[in-house]
């Protein structure tokens, strides 16, 4: 038994031989648009200024691969992309490693970095990269005359009739309904809190329920709203940024009510080239890196000090100030998602969610 | 005839055996221990035993209705404090939250306090970390976690529950969908492979009649779709059946429906059925076509020369002779439509959630791979049930699967 188990590590050694060297990292990220965009913004800038070579993975995030990895002792991923509530419960589970506090430079003006990050973009795993957000977007063409204009639109079927899309997950449409029957922001993980509250937020939902399609992937809103499957939808901004400059659709976003979210790099626990591993994040979580980005993509930098570097998207030359989460013309009603609160939740509510959406 | 064929294992046999043990490891290796590893976590959770053994020791003589003593909290401080230094503190609140929602940070933030701010009580201290440490209900938490063999997974995805008593009641109503769940993608799979032997077997009659030439070209018509890509397939049904698709506007074009009334034919069952009928065509198609090619065509002359007509003939001759195709087929189909869940996600809209997407919640996003191995298990013990139902039907052995 015990040889046969040498003789399996062994071909597993073998099978992922290459990319594993010591002048090489493994980085994981979202795949698409944003792969695309932290390549050139992050990855070939990095490689450029050490000689470091990194190898590029996709995921569709959640915590199970980086979990194997741990527990079987065989990490070959590095760097990874994660949503913050998968950091955070990645760091608790013992997945990745911690980040010094002393890793992250100066911003860009030069102050520290402490004051320069937004509060809560880092955590104790995980370096906040980006801000992106969940919004309400539609089809002009499909409301001809009033447009809509507050969250509380997207509930409206009389004055803006027409199905909607919305992603099939508690995450986000709890916090979407709760705000559009009125709660105010700061209140609304509080009253979620609530039996009353739940039931509040689910009977908002109810009142659309029967027009709404569900969506499992960020690329379907804006396909949806396209092909007039759905007349508005919630989706991320990024995407609906990308389909109104590259493929000239009129789609327009409703900023009201969005729900901000911080996407976070982490490095896996026990990686054998950790040293590497940080030297790449202090390089990418850089003022300057973090505007390349937003350069690529419309998402916002997390940093204070490199918003006033942003100018023009790259590839088209539109500016992109106007179409980042955090732009203050943007900054209306926002609600910043609390993963704390669903790290604790999310289970049981996923639960309902899904009775509630079987019933 | 030599000794060697049939008396006591010689060297030839042995060495013929020792053929198949590269597949028997395999097999071993890649299917039985994972597979046995995985179903042990539904049953067998260790962590919070290994982690606490001192508080559970002492919460094992408490009565479960007031607050506990002093000792309690000081083992619970000094094991909670512990386990911070092991990074084992988010795991452990993760499992009794499973208990109890919303006890993951009230495990967390004591042991934070234990670690950081200890008062003059270890009682002080874990409620000053987080009030909810006052409460009988947290305790009562961390002792149903702490049992290292657990029936609770299970009793989960039968939507069960302990009260605070100890006896199963079901769960109240809004938190009932596992078996509803279950009872549907039964249902899903049924319809499909009904409806992929309604079209794929007077396809399969049609290739294994056909003269070599023509048939060839029909199987390839049978196997092209099965060589492209899944989630090409499914989005191309999107294409073909959302309001504003090809087929709604075809039919508005002809004056059939009204532009205000187009058919909603995806995202919900009827997409759903659609698509995975298409998707799993091939694999009704191919069995029958395998077995009609070994029927000779003279069978049917005989019995029509012996009086019976058309319709006779195939009840009494033909299809019983299909039977095993049929059934390889059905079971085939039956199987492979119970753990779907990709195209079902994609075209099923708010009904399109079936069993195998809670098990990928389970084993991506909230990491209870104990509730997954749960659900794994309850499907195993099902498709194997309906095997041998099947088998006393119909037999196994006259499975022909081509």
């Amino acid at each position: 038994m015990k040889r046969a188990v040498s003789v399996a590590a062994l071909a597993l050694a073998a099978a992922c031989g290459p990319g594993d060297g010591p002048g090489s990292l493994t980085v994981v990220s979202w795949g698409g648009a944003y792969a695309r965009a932290v390549t050139r913004a992050h990855y070939e800038p990095f490689e450029a200024a050490t000689g470091l070579t990194l190898a590029r993975e996709d995921y569709n995030g959640g915590l199970a691969e980086i979990r194997t990895q741990v527990d079987t002792g065989n990490v070959h991923w590095d760097l990874v992309d994660l949503e913050m509530f998968d950091a955070t419960r990645g760091c608790d589970e013992g997945l990745l490693e911690l980040i010094p506090d002393d890793l992250l430079g100066p911003g860009a003006d030069g102050s520290p970095a402490a004051e320069d990050f937004w509060p809560g973009a880092n955590g104790d795993c995980g370096v906040g990269n980006v801000f992106y957000s969940t919004v309400v977007a539609y089809h002009p063409d499909r409301f001809p005359r009033e447009k809509p204009a507050v969250l509380g639109d997207f509930f409206d079927l009389e004055r803006f009739p027409g199905r909607r899309g919305m992603r099939r997950s508690p995450l986000v449409n709890l916090e979407f309904a709760l705000m559009a029957d009125g709660v105010a922001t700061d209140e609304v993980y509080a009253v979620l809190d609530t039996e009353a509250g739940m039931e509040r937020a689910f009977g908002k939902l109810e009142t659309i329920r029967d027009q709404v399609v569900w969506w499992e992937a960020g690329a379907q809103p804006p396909q949806m709203l396209a092909d007039a499957e759905v007349a508005m939808s919630t989706a991320y901004n990024g995407r609906i940024f990308n389909a109104q400059v590259l493929e000239n659709q009129p789609f327009v976003i409703v900023w009201d009510g969005q729900v901000l979210d911080i996407g976070q790099t982490g490095i896996v626990a026990g990686t054998p080239r950790l040293k590497e591993a940080l030297e790449f994040l202090r390089f990418s979580s850089s003022a300057e890196a973090m505007a390349r980005l937003s350069g690529e993509i419309a998402y916002s930098p997390t940093r204070r000090s490199a918003l006033p570097l942003v100018t023009t998207h790259r590839e088209t030359g539109v500016p992109m100030l106007p179409h980042l989460p955090t732009s203050p013309q943007n900054l209306g009603r926002v609600l910043t998602s609390n993963t704390l609160w669903w790290s604790d939740h999310l289970d049981e509510v996923n639960e309902r969610f899904s009775a509630w959406l079987a019933r | 005839m030599t000794t060697g064929n049939v008396g006591p294992p010689t060297r030839a046999r042995l060495r013929a055996a020792g053929l198949t043990l590269p597949l028997v490891a395999f097999v071993g290796f890649s299917f039985l221990f994972p597979l046995g590893t995985m179903l042990s976590r539904s049953v067998y959770d260790p962590l919070v035993a290994d982690t606490l053994p001192g508080t559970l020791a002492l919460l094992e003589e408490w009565d479960g209705e007031t607050l506990p003593g002093e000792p309690v909290f000081a083992a619970a401080a000094r094991e909670l404090e512990t386990a911070l230094d092991a990074r084992l503190a988010g795991r452990l609140g993760g499992r009794v939250n499973r208990v109890a929602s919303g006890m993951r940070t009230v495990i967390v933030r004591g042991a934070r306090a234990a670690a950081e701010a200890p008062a003059a009580t270890a009682r002080e201290t874990l409620i000053g970390g987080d009030p909810a440490w006052g409460e009988p209900a947290t305790w009562r938490a961390i002792r149903a976690a702490g049992e290292r063999f657990t029936a609770r997974h299970y009793l989960r995805a039968l939507d069960l529950d302990r009260d605070a008593g100890g006896s199963i009641v079901r769960q109240p109503e809004e938190l009932r969908i596992y078996v509803p769940l279950l009872l549907r993608t039964l249902m899903v799979s049924g319809a499909v492979t009904l409806l992929c032997l309604l079209l794929g077997y007077p396809i399969a009659h049609l290739i294994a009649n056909s003269p070599p030439r023509r048939a060839r070209w029909l199987i390839l018509l049978v196997l092209v779709p099965f060589w492209t890509s899944l989630l090409v397939r499914t989005t191309a049904w999107i294409v073909l059946l959302q309001t504003h698709g090809v087929l709604n506007s075809l039919l508005v074009a002809l004056g059939i429906v009204a532009d205000d009334g187009r058919i909603a034919m995806i995202y919900n069952m009827t997409g759903t059925l659609v698509a995975m009928t298409h998707v799993l065509l091939p694999f009704m198609v191919l069995p029958l076509y395998s077995v009609m090619r070994t029927i000779p065509p003279h069978f049917m002359r005989a019995a029509s020369s012996l009086g019976a007509n058309r319709r006779q003939s195939f009840l009494r001759v033909y299809w019983p002779l299909t039977l095993p195709g049929t059934a390889a087929g059905s079971l085939l189909v039956f199987i492979l439509a119970i753990g779907y869940y990709i195209t079902p996600a994609l075209v099923g809209g708010s009904s399109g959630q079936l069993f195998s997407n809670m098990i990928a919640f389970h084993m991506q996003t909230s990491l209870n791979w104990g509730l997954a191995a749960a659900l794994g298990g309850i499907l195993f013990v099902v498709v194997g049930a309906l095997y041998v139902v099947y088998d006393r039907l119909v037999g196994a052995s006259s499975l022909k699967l081509g």
